[in-house]
This record gives C-alpha cells, structure tokens and sequence, in this order.
C-alpha cells in the first residue's frame, strides 16, 4: 500500500509524542544529583561511601528506570515530567536522610556511644515498596472512572482510618499527636491512606451532588446562600476536621481535610459561596479551639514569639529558623552545616535541614519541584474528560499542594507550626507509599487524557481514514 | 469546572509564592539577626570547625589550631600560653576571644576580605574556610628572658624597636594558661575560669598594656625632656637640688630619697639630678615649666591617648588641673600621674630614637591561608617628642644614669661581639596605694645613639624605694636588652 504525503501528516498528528525519552532524561538528571550529592557528604563529612552506596545509587537508578519503563508499556502517554519530578524528590529526601544518619552516627562515635540503626535504608525499602504499589495503581487501575464505584467504601475506609489511631492497643501517640497505628513492630500513619480514599470519597460525592449544591436559593445581604439541607456535607466535614484536631491532636491533618474538602466543594459547584462559608467555619473553628485547647494555644503562641520558647517548645522551630539562617542564600554546602541539632530533621524539619545546606537556591529549586508536580497535577485535571476525573485529580493535586504549604510554611513560621510529613522527602513510609499511589493515580489518569483517540485499536489503514469520533476506552 | 481548576491553580501559585517570599525573608534578610543570638549554637561550632589560621612569632606558632576529631573538630593550642597570654589573648568557647585572638578574629577565622580569591574557591568547592596567619613583632629570645625575669612577681616587661615601634616583648606576671580556656572540656574550663577571676592577683589583667600605675621617678625623663624642650635648660644647668623642698602654697615638703642635698650647696645640674634622680631638682623643675608645659611632653609621647597594638591599651595620664604641690609631686611621677609599661616603654624609645615616637604595634604581617604575605605593616610615626638635639642631650643623660647614676644594674652590657654598649635608662619607685607594695621601674634603650632596643619593666613589690627600681627591675631590663643586643 502506498501512502500519499497529506495521508502520513494526518497520520503523524494523530500519535502525540509520548515524551517518555525525556521522562527518561530528567530521571537520569535526578539520579546523578543523587550521586553527586551523596559524594558530596562522603566528602566533606569524612565518611567512607564505599560499597554499599553504590548498591544503593545502582537499586535507586534500577527502581526508577523500571517505574519508567512500566509507564511506557501501560501508561505511554501520561505525563513525562510527574514521574521524574517524583523520582527526584524522594532521591533528594533519600540524599539527606543519609546526611542525617552520618551526622548521627559520627556524634554516636564522638560520645563512643553505639550508633542508632541508619534510616536510609529503611527508606529506600519504603521507597521500593512505593514504587510496587506505584505499579499496582498503573496495572489494576486502568479506568479511573472504576473508582466512582467505591465513593461511599472508600468513605467509610477513609473514615475508619482516620479513627484507627484512637483505638486501644494498636493506636499510638507520638510525640503528642495520636495519628499512628501499631502492629507489633510495625507503625504506620494511616491519615496518609486516608487522605487518598477520602480525596476519592469527595470526587464521588461531589460529581453526584453538585448540582444541588451549586443551587443557590437564599439571598442574604446581596450574598446567594445554598439551601439549609446542603449545608449537611460542609458541616459533616469541619465536625470530622475538629474531631481530628481534638482527639488526636493533630492540628495538620486537620487543617488539610477540611481545606481539601472546601476547594474541591469549590471546584464541583464552580461557587465562590463555599469558599466564602469554609473560611468563615475555619476561622470559626481555630478561635474556638484556641481557646478550648491548650495544645493549639501553645502552638499559636510559639508561632508568635518562638524565641520565649527557646528552651522548651520552641526549640525545634527555633533551631530551624537558626538552621535557614546559616544556610543562607547558597546554603552550606551538603555536611558542613548542622541540620541535627534541629529535633526531628529527617521528617517534618526535613526542609530546615535542606535550608541550611542547600541554602535558599536549593529551597527554591524544591518548592518549585512541588509547583511543577501540582501544575502538572491540575493540567491533568483540566485535561481529564470526564467530571469525576476532573475532580479526583485536581484533588489529589491541592492535597499535596496544602501539605507542602501547611508543612513547610509552619517549619518557616509563616503560619503556626502542625505536624505533617514532607511529601516523598520526609523519612517515613506512610507518606512516601501515599504520595506515590497519588503519582500512579494522577498519571493514569493524564494517560487517559493525552492518549489519542482510538489509536489503540486500529491499524494503519485505520488511521489513515477518518477518526471515529468514539471515546477511548 | 476547569475554569474553577484554574482559578485554584492561581492560589496555589500565590500559597507557593507567599512559601518563597517567606524563606528569603529568614535566610537572607533576618539571616544575621538570627545568627547572632547568643543561643545560636551553630555560630560557635562554626567557629571551631574552621581551621583557625595561627599566631606566628618568627614562624613559630604560639597559637595554633590542632584536628582533635571530635564535634568541635579544631581545638587551640598555645605551646608557650603563659608566656605569650599577652599578646595571644584566648580562644573560648564560654568566654569568648580575648587578645589577638580578638582583634585579628577576622584573618584567623578566614573571614576577612583580604581572603577574597579564597573564599570565592570556597563558595565553589563547598569546603570550610581555612583561616590565615598572623605574623607578630614579638622576639622569642627576649620575650624568653622578660618572662624567665618577671615569673612569680606581679609585673610587667614591654620592649620596643625604638625606630618603628615594633613590640618585641610583651608579658605579664602572674599570667594564665590560655590552653585551659580553649579546651573543649567546658566543665574544667568554667572551674579554671572562675579561678582566675577570684584570683586577688588579677592574673588575666593584661599588666603591660592595661595596667596602670604612677611611673615614679621614670616619669623625670619626661619633666627633663620638658626643661630641655622649654629652651630654658641644658644638661649643665645648674637647678636647685636641696635635701627638702619646700612646697609652694603648701605646709608640706618633698625629701629627696637620699636624705641629703643632690650636690654642693644645693645646687646640682640637670644631668646630675637625673642620674641621682633628684626628687627636689625635679619637682622645683615640674614648677618652673608648670603643669601645662609638662603634660603638653607629656603628650607628645603618647600620654592622654589610647593605643591600639591593635590590642586596646588603657590611656596614661598626667593630671587635669594640679595646684603647685601637686604639679611638683607629678613632675617627679608620684600622685595622679599613671602609666602603662607599654607608654614608659614609648618614653624611652621615643628619647632614643632622636625624639620620634613611633606607634607602638604588634601585627607584622598577615598571611592567607597558603601562608603567602597578604599584608605588611609599616611603621607609622606618632609625633615628634623631642628636637633631635635635645634628643641627644637627654639620651646622654639617660647614660649617665647607668653610669654614674642609679641603674647600676644595667652597666657593663656587651653585645653579640663583645664590645660594652652605651646604655641609658632611668629608675622609679612609686606608692600606689598604703596597702599595696610600691612599684619598681626600669626604662631603658640601647645602644644609646642609635638604640634598637628599648624596655620598661615594672614590677610590683616590697622594698627600698628608689634602690628597688634598680635592683629589682633593673636585671629584668639588662637580661631583654642583652637578648636583643647579643643577636
């Protein structure tokens, strides 16, 4: 058969590019920052790599190429830069987790103390898993849409896990907040499961009645009001939100379920109203607990004066900002700052220490690592055809979105301090096998979205005729 | 429903936006107010992981930084503390720098501009700054002696190259260990601190530079430099000399020490009554000229006006307002006049370096961290003293005190080949207070014309007046001299 030039245009406009070539450039641009920057410990902590780092640079690479290559088999056409940006990510969080152990063990050495496990390694287990469930998203979950199904389970599992922490014997309560689950050795912070099956639960819920909850009858002063009976999720929402702050006292979690609803009420009635009504209940609701609850009232006053609380609870915050203000504009350079006098710098304060060494140049380079994630997050948003789509996506997109400004804007003391992890560069697996699954789920869904139109299943000859106007499966 | 999406991505690009306008307001702009809170516990380790550059003397270190390994990885050392503590200072974790460990905290530390290309290197490479070194004026052998001398007493010896002002000795007694206050143990350095500082001798009062004390019959070279400069005077002026002066506008009378007259009738001359230091024949000068005319020389060898070597020395002073009694006990050193070794040290120097007072300094060169010379210091001239005539006249008079006068001490001095040296010097005694021991002076320079060396030495302790000058500085002063004249 012979093909006429206009035919092959026609034929060239219908396979987009997939762009998996550079997926694959910026995973291996993420990688060697990895490399270089572990060397750069080695260096200038006095450390010895040997082995057993390049074991790890090599399982590292190995992860993240063959999360690439699983994507150009199943998912060809999802966004290229979600998975590298990922990747990235997490390799940095990996990089100074290290940092960390090192300078743990090298002051365990000091004191001939024996040093802790390193967590590095756990890590990269943790990372290893992700990327298995990461796998799991890509080949169980083909149609997004399949997941509507499961509104009201995944609800009432989110629901559940949320509660799971104030169940005796397994509930568990670190450092003052009750948002762990253990299991004989085993911890885990099911809010971070949660936060995906609860973002699903709204998608669902909302493209089913959003109609009804865009209505607005009342006029009240100039202002549409929905009707009183629609007032029942938004209210069901900040009782649930309060009941975290509350019982587990944790002000994050909190602060980012009852945000993540409001926005995406927003986005499904498209109605500024309750935007309007979910600041008023938020605002409603932190004078209230401020004054009801000591442990937000001491979180409040340690935002406004740390330094009163130097010694005692403001210690952290303050040898964080301490920590930003060594790094300065070009930070120290990775081992020659001391990001381990901040208490817990490998999870929440992770972007204290990162402050400290890579400076504000490097700070920059992650948040914006975030903006891009999320902007390609929304841009699959956008792109996703049907309502349901639209909506997880942009969701899961915002519940990032709030956790890094909710985390890193406390750890700068642009807004009072509430624990919650540091999307894939905090240590812990909770979070990173989470923020993974929302990767998985976001590029499935961009791969729903970019893929053309019925080109799996035709021949050439097909796409040399007209395309059926047909929607892809 | 993408038309809300978009809106919300604005917001977050505001939220993202407000994330970065905050971190560059920490890390830059409130970046030094952070950093220099005295909690900053990051500061000093910063400190301490540098490699702080050493303090040379001739190319030896008397302090230098020394890899321990541990969290604090450099930790100071000073291989001779207790001799140098004068001009080194200490290094402190708890109490902070003290000394050139101060004042040169800038090129020891890597921080001062001078290291400009280094530091570039450094913001590239990522690797701590290495500090530099600073090269003093200091002379071993004579610091060696000076301290060998004043050890066990409570003094002071400064030595001055009379023709550029460099500082070749500075030590203190009692001194301290500098090593124990830069150790890393913190619990022995506070006990060891507080010791020092409940001390009744003072022993981390830098003496030569700090300390001040009546100068005591030292203080006649400068009345004499002040009679010669009134144009009224020549070394063979005969001036009244008697056993007892009576004081004018008062009921009191000055003795000489000697108890009798300083020469026939009454009368002696000028070079006379400094070698015997006449007491009567001075402080009938100190009246004569007046007290404007002898602050005024006063002044221009270096009184009423602090010294930076560049470690800070206190101002000596000559009293404001003194009525004729007192101007006549000032004129001989006695009552308010007060002194730092270090300005009787620039009184000698100055007369001997045909009246040119030089600025006293104590930084020769500064070093980078590869030890290439960054920076030498020149000699810098203070002020004129003296007319190089009357200049001459006094050092002649300075002779004649070691020779036929009261620094017998310092007599027969030979140099490096044998050959005796002229040597001028002058002695004092002074009362500071009832309760404590009067002080003993010995200034002296040499080779007398042409001096390269120039000492003080004052050391507090009981004793005959007037002879105790002699006897118990004087030895010190001839053991820096022959230290430096014997090179």
């Amino acid at each position: 058969m012979t093909m006429t030039e206009p035919e092959f245009r026609q034929t060239v406009r219908l396979t987009q590019p997939t762009r998996r070539g550079l997926e694959l450039f910026l995973i291996a641009c993420g990688w060697s920052l990895g490399v270089l920057g572990t060397l750069q410990v080695g260096w200038t902590t006095g450390e010895p790599l040997g082995q057993r780092f390049w074991i790890t640079a090599a399982v590292v690479g190995a992860l993240a190429v063959v999360a690439h290559l699983v994507v150009r088999w199943r998912i060809p056409y999802a966004d290229p830069f979600l998975l590298p940006v990922a990747t990235t990510l997490t390799i940095i969080g990996l990089v100074m987790i290290y940092r960390l152990d090192v300078a743990a063990a090298q002051s365990a050495e000091r004191r001939n103390q024996i040093a802790s496990t390193p967590d590095v390694y756990a890590q990269l287990t943790w990372y290893a898993i992700a990327t298995l469930l990461f796998f799991g998203v890509v080949f169980l979950i083909r149609d997004h849409r399949r997941l509507q199904r499961y509104t009201y389970t995944c609800g009432l599992l989110g629901i559940l896990l949320l509660i799971l922490p104030l169940l005796p014997i397994i509930g568990s309560t670190v450092n003052g907040a009750t948002l762990w689950v253990r299991l004989g050795s085993f911890t885990f912070q099911p809010g971070e499961a949660a936060k995906i099956l609860l973002t699903i639960f709204f998608a669902g819920y909302l493209v089913m009645t959003r109609d009804s909850l865009a209505v607005v009858r009342t006029k009240f002063l100039g202002i549409g009001l929905p009707r009183a009976r629609d007032l029942g999720p938004i209210l069901v929402a900040w009782a649930v939100s309060l009941g975290v702050l509350i019982f587990q006292k944790d002000l994050g979690t909190s602060l980012l379920f009852f945000g993540l609803f409001v926005t995406m009420l927003f986005i499904a009635t498209q109605r500024r109203v309750w935007l309007g009504l979910g600041a008023a209940l938020f605002t409603f609701g932190a004078i209230g607990s401020y004054f009801a609850f000591s442990h937000v009232r001491v979180r409040v006053q340690i935002w406004i004066d740390p330094f009163a609380y130097a010694q005692d609870a403001g210690y952290q915050i303050v040898q964080g900002l301490y920590g930003f203000a060594n790094g300065g504009l070009f930070g120290t350079g990775l081992g020659n700052g001391y990001p381990q006098l901040v208490p817990f710098a490998n999870t929440d304060f992770i972007v204290a220490a990162l402050g400290e060494e890579l400076g504000l140049t490097g700070l920059f380079a992650i948040i914006l690592l975030y903006g891009v994630l999320i902007e390609r997050g929304l841009r699959t948003a956008v792109a996703v055809r049907d309502p349901f789509g639209q909506l997880l996506a942009a969701g899961l997109s915002i519940t990032m979105a709030l956790q890094v400004f909710i985390i890193i804007g406390g750890v700068t003391r642009l807004i009072p301090l509430t624990g919650l992890t540091t999307p894939f560069l905090s240590y812990g697996g909770s979070s990173l096998v989470a923020n993974w699954i929302i990767v998985g789920l976001l590029m499935v869904m961009s791969h729903r979205a970019r893929q053309p139109v019925a080109v799996q299943h035709t021949d050439l000859d097909a796409l040399t005729q007209i395309v059926p106007i047909t929607r892809a499966k | 429903m993408s038309r809300s999406i978009r809106r919300l991505g604005i917001a977050l690009v505001c939220l993202m936006i407000a994330l970065l306008v905050n971190i560059t307001f920490i890390q830059v702009f409130q970046g030094d107010n952070y950093r220099n809170r005295a909690d900053n516990k990051r500061v000093l380790l910063e400190e301490y992981v540098r490699e702080r550059g050493p303090i040379l003397v001739d190319s030896e270190p008397i302090a230098r930084s020394v890899d321990t390994g541990g969290e604090l990885k450099y930790e100071r050392v000073y291989p001779d503390g207790p001799m140098y503590v004068s001009a080194t200072g200490f290094y402190s974790i708890l109490y902070g720098a003290t000394g050139l460990e101060r004042t040169e905290n800038d090129v020891l530390s890597g921080s001062s501009d001078l290291f400009f290309f280094d530091r570039i290197d450094q913001l590239i490479s990522g690797r701590q700054p290495k500090g530099g070194a600073v090269t003093t004026t200091l002379n071993p052998a004579a610091q060696e002696v000076a301290w060998q001398g004043i050890k066990g007493t409570i003094g002071a010896v400064v030595a001055i190259e009379p023709a550029t002002g460099r500082i070749l000795a500075l030590v203190q007694s009692p001194s301290f260990d500098p090593n124990r206050l830069s150790t890393h143990d913190t619990e022995a350095m506070r006990i060891y601190y507080n010791d020092l500082l409940n001390d009744p001798a003072e022993p981390m009062l830098n003496r030569p530079l700090v300390a001040t004390n009546p100068p005591g019959s030292t203080f006649k070279v400068v009345t004499a430099a002040a009679a010669l400069e009134s144009g009224r005077f020549t070394p063979s002026s005969l001036v009244p000399g008697p056993a007892e002066y009576d004081l004018p506008g008062s009921t009191k009378t000055l003795r000489n020490w000697t108890g009798a007259d300083c020469g026939p009738k009454g009368m002696v001359t000028l070079i006379e009554a400094l070698a015997q230091s006449c007491n009567t024949a001075f402080a009938w000068m100190g009246n004569e000229l007046g007290a404007d005319a002898l602050r005024a020389q006063a002044e221009r060898f270096g009184f009423d006006q602090a010294f930076e070597v560049p470690l800070r020395a206190s101002t000596s002073e000559f009293p404001a307002n003194p009525d004729e009694p007192l101007t006549a006990y000032s004129a001989i050193g006695q009552y308010d006049v007060r002194a730092t070794t270090l300005q009787m040290a620039m009184v000698a120097a100055g007369v001997g370096n045909g009246g040119i007072v030089m600025n006293p300094y104590l930084v020769q060169e500064i070093r980078g961290p590869d030890l290439t010379i960054l920076k030498t210091f020149a000699p810098t001239e203070y002020g004129r003293a003296l007319t190089p005539e009357h200049a001459t006249q006094l050092q002649d008079m300075m002779v004649a005190v070691v020779d036929r006068g009261t620094a017998t001490t310092l007599q027969g001095i030979m140099d490096a080949n044998g050959n005796p040296v002229r040597v001028g010097a002058k002695t004092g005694t002074a009362q500071t207070s009832p309760d404590r021991p009067p002080v003993a002076w010995m200034i002296a320079m040499a080779p007398a014309n042409n001096p390269t060396v120039a000492v003080a030495v004052m050391i507090q302790s009981p004793g005959e007046a007037e002879v105790s000058g002699n006897a118990i500085a004087g030895p010190v002063a001839r053991r820096v001299l022959e230290a430096i004249l014997q090179q």
